[in-house]
């Protein structure tokens, strides 16, 4: 992680409600100057955006607005004026910047190997968190990401997807306050695999980008205007717009300088390792196989009996939601049967009432036909809710469940080094106290050069693993928060969605009644 | 009631009981209780359908047999209904009560037990007597088919002992009602056709039918055996042969051309509608029970912990148990209201179709016979016979189009009477579980939003 060390810290302000001696344990560990955004807010508040992005966040709202779960913004911004903010008011992220008072706390999490003091206790760990934990409702900042105008570029084989990423934000670290960019799938790709590399053998909870598909793919190249091919798209288009959401709305992640390009610079160079049947394709999943068969064999020693409970936890949660899912895929696909079924019932129904020859039954009877066709175009659109809102968000959950996962096996990987270290250490000793009695002083003094290297190596590794675990231990708290957030705030969705239907039936079925009635 | 319990119960007692037959017994105990019919003037409304002890909106609702006849109203002179009813393995026992004014019988009020193929006996003696030829025959009732219901019984059972206590009994929950619903439409459909039969101002004479209400032994009607399987199997083929080349011939009068014309197109349209429906309700069945499962995964995942998450699931998966029961009730009830009208008036329009062929035979017949007579009288040779034979023509096919004509004058009115009934209870009903679960998904919604 780089630190941004053109920026000079401010001062200390004074923390507007907060504890100042807490002793909390910041998020962006590298960046010393995380203090700038609790400086500046004032002065950006002060600021009057004049640019009215309409412009650009006017495009093609997401495909899934719906009655849109308004999250309130605290800062009064000249941007939420706006009312054509449909495409945002799902997409609000709240950033939440600590205050960090103590310094002692934020060199400690720093990765780079001068570690002055490990003060660290465990005890100390555990206060800490819960203060973490409690703490919510910071400064909050805007930024605001949609991903819309899927647009296909080229032909044949080589032509591909290009997606408006757009970016409304008041954050300072952006050069401007709102544009956009174009980026295609491989490039979403090529950010997750750079994040990944950087971030999750700190212990990160990186969001896993979404999903390859080369079928999907190659049909929308081929150029198949039908129904499926859109609906992929679509699909993928929303994958994507969630998957940045959730990048962008991870303290650490979000001060990447990557992210950052990815959000602002109008060119990305190609991630060709990317490619599914590339050579760094294919290295990839040789490395991910020795993986697999390395993480068979640590067996750790568990001081810490939260993480064994956590993992069992998360793996359990994985298996349910996976039913779940399943379950909820089947729904989406009755619903899409009964859709085509009514209309198909609809237009017997039609037939049928044209040929009655009692004048009013024949009339209701078309006008039955009317009633479900247009129950026909409800079906659809549940389905679609079903599917966006329910369906997509457990997807996305295993995922990051897996994720997760991941992130316990860096800390697994991380101990297993600190072990070998250690053992490399103890060997080295052996070799120098068997040369001491070999009496080679030549050698011996390279043994003792060796055993100082070693000796750094383990505090070094040591250290690494004591803050794998702490942060391991925050993102599964911040996960966790954010899952039972996620989850809250769409499956009440998906509820607003099912009443919605429900008084369109009532519409329906009231108009149709007295046309039953009037039969004669 | 309580006479009707006591016989049932000791007929139970008395059955050999197999695994299955328990489970169905077990089933049906509960609810032989409410078979009992309420009485309201068009013709008996039926049996109680009381699912699950939901809260109001759930609860029983009428349902009245498919074709109403507004004249069936005030008929006591012959009432007739099937009172109870009986599962057993592989059959099923219908309890025939009749409440009657009219002198031919020796009681005022009897009941007897009959099975199906009495049903189809008294349909076919009906169908083959020559005398009714000018008469819409009330369709006969179609078998009970419990088969797909008790495969599932069946496999329930012997998975027993891989599901959890819950899902075992929701499961069996489950197929009690499906069995429940087959059953009552069964016993709805053969009720149908007696009451038709009952108020047919000419069918209701019919001495086999009196036989039928009356005789409290076994009919000894046998159902056919393959021999006479195969013989109906050619007759219908001739038949239809026949109809066509009858059908080809145009009708002189209008009314019956225009009848014709109307029902094959009629009939045609009704089936496909059937066929469309039921694949329509089914896939709505199959959504209600995704809901279910979707209920039980979330109850699962809910009480691993007591975490607000946990809190969260377990009051969605309330919801949803509750919300697809309302589903697969709105599914019930157009089966019901939809479905089960278009394979009733399916068949009846088939049987209108029938007539009209009756008496295009007859017209054709009355053609030959007239060309008959011609002939003879050219060739002054049996001249008397072919009088005879023609006069006997002229007369069958003058008495087949009178009553026809007011037969399928009736039949339209009849039909529009069913339709409006069914077509005005399946838009209460729907507008009645979608203010249902309006009002579920409402006050969840606040509980869910109130806690956040």
């Amino acid at each position: 992680m780089e630190a941004s060390t053109e920026r000079n810290p401010p001062p200390f302000p004074d923390p507007m409600d907060r504890e100042t001696n807490s002793n909390k344990l910041e998020e962006e560990s590298d960046d010393e100057g995380e203090d700038i955004f609790t400086g500046n807010i004032k002065s950006t508040s002060g600021t009057p955006v004049n640019q009215i992005p309409t412009d650009i966040f006017t495009e093609e709202g997401s495909g899934t607005t719906l009655q849109s779960h308004r999250v309130p913004q605290q800062d009064a911004n000249g941007l939420r004026s706006e009312d054509d903010q449909d495409l945002f008011s799902e997409a609000t992220v709240e950033l939440s910047i600590d205050k960090v008072n103590n310094r002692e706390r934020k060199e400690m999490t720093r990765p780079s190997p001068s570690v002055q003091d490990i003060s660290f206790k465990s005890s100390a760990t555990n206060k800490s968190l819960e203060e973490w934990e409690e703490e919510e409702n910071k400064d909050k900042f805007e930024l605001n990401i949609a991903v819309t105008n899927p647009e296909k570029v080229g032909d044949g084989m080589n032509a591909y997807m290009a997606y408006k990423v757009s970016t409304q934000t008041t954050l300072p670290m952006f050069k401007s306050t709102t544009f956009s960019v174009r980026r295609r799938f491989s490039d979403f790709l090529g950010l997750s695999e750079k994040l990944s590399e950087k971030h999750s053998h700190h212990g990160y909870i990186v969001p896993p980008p979404p999903e390859k598909s080369v079928v999907g793919m190659t049909k929308v190249k081929v150029g198949k205007e039908d129904h499926s091919s859109a609906e992929f798209v679509e699909r993928r288009r929303a994958a994507l717009e969630r998957y940045l959401k959730r990048v962008v709305s991870h303290q650490t992640l979000l001060q990447d300088p990557d992210v950052r390009e990815f959000l602002e610079k109008d060119e990305l160079p190609r991630a060709v390792s990317t490619q599914a049947l590339s050579g760094a394709g294919f290295l990839k999943m040789i490395n991910k196989a020795s993986d697999a068969v390395n993480k068979m064999t640590i067996k750790m020693n568990e001081s810490d009996n939260w993480f064994e409970e956590k993992f069992q936890e998360v793996e359990n949660e994985e298996q349910q939601l996976r039913k779940l899912h399943t379950v909820v895929d089947a729904l989406v696909n009755h619903r899409k049967e009964l859709c085509v079924n009514t209309a198909v019932f609809a237009k017997s129904m039609a037939m049928l009432g044209t040929s009655e020859d009692n004048t009013a039954l024949s009339r209701a009877l078309s006008q039955l036909a009317e009633v479900e066709d247009k129950m026909e175009h409800l079906h659809q659109e549940q389905a679609c809710s079903d599917f966006f809102l329910f369906a997509e968000l457990l997807a996305d959950y295993i995922r990051l469940l897996g994720a997760v996962r991941n992130s316990f096996d860096h800390r697994m990987k991380t101990w297993q080094k600190w072990q070998d270290a250690q053992n490399t250490l103890q060997k080295k000793r052996e070799v120098e106290a068997k040369l001491l009695w070999a009496n080679k002083p030549d050698k011996l003094q390279q043994a003792k050069e060796e055993i100082t290297e070693w000796e750094a190596k383990v505090t070094q590794y040591e250290g690494d693993f004591e803050r794998i675990c702490t942060t391991v231990r925050q993102e599964v708290l911040r996960f966790e928060k954010e899952k039972a957030r996620d989850f809250k705030i769409h499956i009440i969705k998906y509820l607003e969605s099912l009443l919605l239907s429900q008084q369109r039936i009532i519409k329906y079925w009231e108009a149709f009644l007295p046309e039953a009635k009037a039969i004669v | 009631g309580l006479v009707t319990l006591t016989r049932l119960a000791c007929y139970l007692q008395s059955s050999v009981f197999t695994r299955h037959r328990k489970l169905l017994l077990q089933i049906l105990l509960p609810h032989v209780t409410r078979l009992h019919q309420i009485r309201t003037p068009p013709v008996a409304a039926m049996m109680q359908e009381g699912l699950d002890d939901g809260p109001d909106f759930l609860s029983e609702e009428e349902r009245g047999p498919r074709a109403v006849n507004v004249d069936l109203q005030t008929d006591a002179t012959l009432q007739v209904d099937i009172s109870d009813a009986l599962s057993e393995r592989d059959k099923v026992k219908f309890t025939v009560h009749t409440k009657t004014t009219l002198p031919n019988f020796k009681q005022n009020e009897f009941s007897v037990v009959r099975q199906h193929e009495e049903f189809i006996w008294l349909h076919d003696s009906f169908v083959e007597n020559e005398e009714y030829a000018g008469y819409i025959i009330p369709p006969a009732p179609p078998r009970p088919d419990f088969d797909a219901s008790r495969e599932k019984l069946q496999k329930l059972g012997e998975g027993e002992g891989s599901m959890t206590k819950e899902e075992f009994t929701k499961m069996k929950q489950e197929l009690e009602a499906e069995y429940l619903a087959i059953f009552k439409k069964t016993v709805a459909m053969h009720e149908v056709f007696l009451c038709r039969v009952a108020a047919h101002p000419v069918l209701r004479k019919d001495m086999n039918f009196h036989v039928f209400l009356e005789y409290n032994q076994d009919l000894s009607v046998r159902g056919k055996n393959k021999k006479e399987k195969l013989e109906d199997f050619f007759k219908n083929v001739v038949k239809s042969a026949d109809g066509v080349l009858v059908a080809g011939v145009k009708d002189v009068d209008d009314f019956f051309e225009h009848e014709k014309t109307f029902l094959i197109e009629y009939h045609n349209r009704v089936k496909d509608a059937s066929v469309k429906s039921d694949r329509m309700i089914r896939s709505h069945k199959s959504a209600a029970d995704d809901i279910n499962r979707i209920a039980s995964t979330m109850y699962s995942i809910g009480t691993q912990d007591s975490t607000d998450m946990c809190k969260f699931f377990l009051k969605v998966s309330e919801l949803f148990e509750k919300t697809r029961k309302i589903e697969a009730r709105v599914a019930a009830d157009e089966d019901l209201k939809l479905a089960d009208l278009l394979k009733y008036y399916l068949r009846e329009s088939q049987a209108a179709k029938d007539l009209l062929y009756r008496r295009g035979r007859a017209l054709v017949d009355y053609e030959n016979a007239n060309k008959a007579l011609d002939k003879a009288r050219a060739k002054n040779k049996d001249v008397l016979q072919a009088e005879t034979s023609q006069q006997l023509c002229c007369q069958k096919f003058e008495k087949i189009s009178e009553s026809a004509k007011q037969e399928l004058i009736d039949f339209k009115t009849r039909r529009v009477a069913a339709f409006r009934k069914n077509l005005v209870e399946l838009a209460e009903l729907e507008l009645k579980h979608a203010k249902g679960n309006l009002q579920l998904l409402q006050s969840c919604l606040g509980v869910l939003k109130g806690d956040t």
